[in-house]
C-alpha cells in the first residue's frame, strides 16, 4: 500500500509554493499504472534540492520514491553498483566509502537522490576531468505510462539521453547501474589560492585545472572596479594512504530552526562575511588535507540554510558558456553590480566536452552560479538581459537551478528539444509526466 | 505556472476595463502566454485588448458580461478559464462602480447597482472559480478594494459600503484557501485619480493607477493579505478605524 497526501511543497529556493498530491510510493508498487491512471499528470520528486519548479505540479501527483527501500547492491571488486532511484548521494557514500569506492561525480550537496542526479545529469567540481553523472551510469530502470523499460547507452540510446538531463519528463527512475570510482581513504588533498580578481582567477583555472581531478572557485560578486571578483581556487585530489582510518561524511546536526522574518543575508551581512571569508582562505596553500565532507559538501553543514533567505526566498542562476566567451562571466558579475543587485555566492568552475543528453546541461567551457535574494526591483530585469548574453553567446542556463527563464530561450539553448519531444511522446503518448517548471517554459501543456 | 517573482503566465481580468486592472496587467503583459478580459463594453475591452497587446501580450481574448447581474458571472468565469487553457495563474478582481453620493443616496436603483457591480457579481464569480482554483492548487486572486471600505464615512456610504462587504468576502475567502496552495491579496488603494474619480476632489496621499499597479507587482512575490497603496495608508487607517465616532464623523468628506 502507499500512502497519498495533498501537500505544500517548493524547490529549494522556496519560491513557486503549490500544492500537489504527494505519493509515497514502494517498491511493489505499479508505478506504470500509477503513472497512466493519473489524471491530472505526475512528476517524480526526490529531496527536494532543485532551486525552483522541476520536481514539482500544482495540482497533480509528485511521486517519491524516498521510502521505497534502499536498495544498494555494491560489487567490491568492480566498483558496479546498482541503487534505487530514491536513494540519496549520502546513503550511497556512506555504504560505499568503508569499501573503498566514492561517487564519480558528486553535486555541491549530498542530499540528492541517484534519480534526481541522472534526471539532472548533475555536475561536480571534476567535470573537465571526469563528465556529468550520466557518463558514469551504466543502465537505467524506467518507469513510464506506457511500462517498464531497462536503458542502457548500448540497448537504447535514444530513450537513455533522453532520460539523462531529461528532468523526470520521460518517466520515473527505479533504479540504476553506477560505476563507481576506486579511492583510498577519505581525505583529499587541496591546494589553495586567492586571487585578486576574476581575470586573475580565470587565467589561473585554464592554465592549471588540468592538473587536478577536483577544481572550484568561490567567486566574491559583491565587489566592484578592480577587485571585481576576487576569488579563493580551490583544487585538489584524493589522498592515497590505504593505512588511515575511513571517516564517513556525517549529516549536520546544526540547523536553522525557522526563516528569520525579512532574511539574515543582506547586502551588508554578505559584504561583511565575503570579507572575512576571503582573509581567513591561505592566500597559498598547498596538499592541506580537507576530509570529504568539508570539501564537497560544505553547505551540508548547516541543514536548512536556505532559510537564512527568509520569507521571500532566493533564486539561482547558472549558465554554461563556452570557452570563448569567456567574457560572459565577467559581463554578468559586473551587470549586476553595476544594478545594484546582490548575489551572495558565486561559484565558477571549468567545464569539459558534453555529453550525448538531449537536455543535458554541461558544455565545454565556463559555469557561473550565482545565488540571489529576491527583492532587488532590478533583479528581474537583469537576469532576462544576462539571459540574451548567454544565448548570444552559444551557451544555456541550467535548468535545475531555474525558476524565471523565459520560455522564448529555450530553443536556442535547448537546440535538440524537438528530438526530446518526440522520444518522450513515444513512451508517454498522452504526456502525462510534466512538471510546473516544463508548464512554465512550454515543454509541455499545461493540462491533458 | 508563475515564475519565482510572480509573473503570472495567464491572467483573468474581472473587469477588463478597469483602468487600476490595465495598469497592473499592462506591467505583467510582455511575460504572458494568455489575457483574459471579462467585461461590459466589447469596444472598451478591444481598447484594453490594444493597449495590453503594445505591452507585448502575445494573446488576449475578451468575454462579455454585465456586472450589474450576478447571474452572469458563472458563465464569464468559465468562459475566461477556457479560454486561457483551463488554468489561471491571476485573477485580477477589478470590476468596481463609483457611483455619485449625492445623486444616488435617494435612488434605490443606483444604490442597489452598487452593491450589484461592487460585491454581488464578483462574489459570485470568485464562489464560480474557487473549485477550479483548489483543483489546479496554485494561484494568486488580486483584489481591488478601497480604503473606503475600512471604515464606511457619510460622505460615500453607498460606495463604501458596497467595498467594504466585497472587501471581507475577499478576506474570508482568502482565508477558505488557506492549504490549497492559492493566495488571495487585498489591495486598498486610497484615493487614486482615475476616469472614474474624474472630477472629484482627491484626497490626501492620493496616488496614481500607475503607482498603484507598481505596488501590486512589486508585491507579487510575497503576496501580503492586505496591502495599502500609498503603504503609509495602512498606519493612517490603523489609527483612523479606531476614532472614537463623534470624530470619526467630523472629517470631511
Amino acid at each position: 500500500m502507499h500512502s497519498r497526501q495533498r501537500v505544500r511543497m517548493h524547490g529549494w529556493g522556496m519560491t513557486q509554493a503549490i500544492t500537489a498530491e504527494l505519493l509515497a510510493a514502494n517498491a511493489a508498487d505499479d508505478l506504470p499504472a500509477i503513472l497512466a491512471e493519473a489524471k491530472h499528470g505526475a512528476i517524480a520528486r526526490g529531496l527536494g534540492r532543485s532551486y525552483g519548479d522541476p520536481a514539482q505540479l500544482a495540482g497533480g501527483l509528485a511521486i517519491s520514491l524516498l521510502g521505497a527501500g534502499r536498495q544498494i547492491d555494491l560489487d567490491p571488486t568492480t566498483g558496479l553498483v546498482t541503487v534505487g532511484g530514491g536513494v540519496s548521494l549520502d546513503a550511497l557514500i556512506s555504504a560505499a566509502l568503508p569499501l573503498g569506492w566514492f561517487v564519480p561525480v558528486t553535486p555541491g550537496t549530498r542530499q540528492v537522490t541517484v534519480g534526481g542526479a541522472i534526471a539532472f545529469d548533475v555536475h561536480g567540481k571534476n567535470h573537465h576531468a571526469d563528465g556529468s553523472f550520466a557518463n558514469h551510469v551504466r543502465s537505467i530502470t524506467l518507469a513510464t505510462p506506457t511500462g517498464i523499460h531497462e536503458l542502457s547507452p548500448e540497448s537504447q540510446p535514444e530513450l537513455f539521453w533522453a532520460t539523462a538531463g531529461g528532468m523526470g519528463l520521460t518517466g520515473i527512475i527505479t533504479s540504476a547501474l553506477v560505476q563507481m570510482i576506486p579511492v583510498n581513504s577519505s581525505v583529499i588533498a587541496v591546494d589553495t589560492d586567492r586571487y585578486p580578481n576574476l581575470d586573475a582567477v580565470m587565467a589561473a583555472m585554464v592554465e592549471g585545472d588540468d592538473r587536478y581531478r577536483y577544481s572550484v572557485a568561490w567567486v566574491d560578486c559583491m565587489r566592484s572596479g578592480a577587485s571585481m571578483g576576487r576569488a579563493i581556487l580551490t583544487r585538489g585530489e584524493h589522498v592515497d594512504d590505504a593505512a588511515a582510518a575511513v571517516k564517513i561524511p556525517k549529516s549536520s546536526r546544526i540547523s536553522v530552526p525557522f526563516k528569520p522574518p525579512s532574511g539574515l543575508l543582506n547586502r551588508l551581512s554578505i559584504t561583511a562575511f565575503n570579507e572575512a571569508w576571503f582573509r581567513v582562505a591561505p592566500s597559498h596553500a598547498e596538499g592541506e588535507i580537507h576530509e570529504l565532507g568539508a570539501f564537497f559538501h560544505p553547505l551540508d553543514g548547516l541543514a536548512h540554510w536556505n532559510r537564512l533567505y527568509g520569507p521571500r526566498g532566493f533564486v539561482q542562476w547558472q549558465c554554461a558558456v563556452p570557452d570563448q566567451a569567456g567574457e560572459v562571466i565577467a559581463t554578468a558579475i559586473k551587470r549586476l553590480s553595476e544594478r545594484k543587485v546582490p548575489s551572495f555566492l558565486g561559484v565558477l568552475k571549468r567545464f569539459g566536452p558534453g555529453n550525448a543528453g538531449l537536455l543535458s546541461f554541461p558544455m565545454a567551457g565556463w559555469t557561473l552560479a550565482l545565488d540571489l535574494p529576491v527583492g532587488p526591483s532590478a533583479l528581474p530585469e537583469v537576469l532576462d538581459e544576462l539571459d540574451e548574453l548567454v544565448v548570444a553567446a552559444g551557451g544555456r542556463i541550467y535548468l535545475a537551478k531555474d525558476s524565471r527563464l523565459s520560455p522564448r530561450h529555450l530553443r536556442a539553448m535547448h537546440p535538440r528539444l524537438d528530438e526530446f519531444l518526440k522520444i518522450k511522446a513515444s513512451v508517454d503518448p498522452r504526456g502525462v509526466l510534466r512538471s510546473d517548471l516544463s508548464v512554465r517554459l512550454g515543454i509541455t501543456s499545461a493540462m491533458p | 505556472m508563475s515564475d519565482a517573482f510572480g509573473n503570472p503566465q495567464t491572467i483573468l481580468v474581472l473587469g477588463g476595463s478597469s483602468e487600476i486592472g490595465l495598469a497592473i496587467t499592462a506591467k505583467l503583459a510582455s511575460r504572458t502566454r494568455s489575457i483574459a478580459l471579462v467585461g461590459r463594453s466589447q469596444e472598451k475591452l478591444e481598447q484594453s485588448a490594444t493597449h495590453l497587446r503594445s505591452k507585448g501580450a502575445p494573446e488576449i481574448s475578451t468575454v462579455i458580461a454585465d456586472a450589474a447581474d450576478a447571474s452572469t458571472a458563472a458563465g464569464a468565469v468559465e468562459a475566461g478559464l477556457k479560454a486561457l487553457g483551463g488554468s489561471v495563474d491571476l485573477v485580477l478582481v477589478a470590476v468596481g462602480l463609483l457611483g455619485d453620493q449625492e445623486h444616488d443616496e435617494n435612488d434605490a436603483g443606483a444604490a442597489a447597482e452598487l452593491v450589484a457591480v461592487n460585491y454581488a457579481w464578483p462574489s459570485a464569480a470568485l464562489s464560480a472559480l474557487r473549485p477550479s482554483l483548489i483543483t489546479q492548487g496554485h494561484g494568486l486572486v488580486v483584489h481591488l478594494s478601497s480604503v473606503a471600505a475600512v471604515r464606511v464615512r457619510r460622505a460615500n456610504y453607498l460606495y463604501g459600503a458596497s467595498k467594504a462587504g466585497m472587501d471581507d468576502f475577499a478576506l474570508g475567502f482568502g482565508d477558505g484557501l488557506d492549504g490549497s496552495g492559492v493566495k488571495v491579496m487585498t489591495i486598498r488603494p486610497g484615493f487614486v485619480s482615475t476616469k472614474m474619480t474624474a472630477g472629484r476632489k482627491a484626497g490626501p496621499f492620493s496616488t496614481t493607477a500607475d503607482k498603484v499597479a507598481a505596488d501590486v507587482v512589486a508585491a507579487l512575490p510575497s503576496s501580503p493579505r492586505i496591502l495599502y497603496s500609498p503603504g503609509i495608508l495602512r498606519y493612517i487607517f490603523g489609527i483612523l478605524r479606531h476614532l472614537p465616532l463623534s470624530l470619526w464623523r467630523k472629517i470631511p468628506g
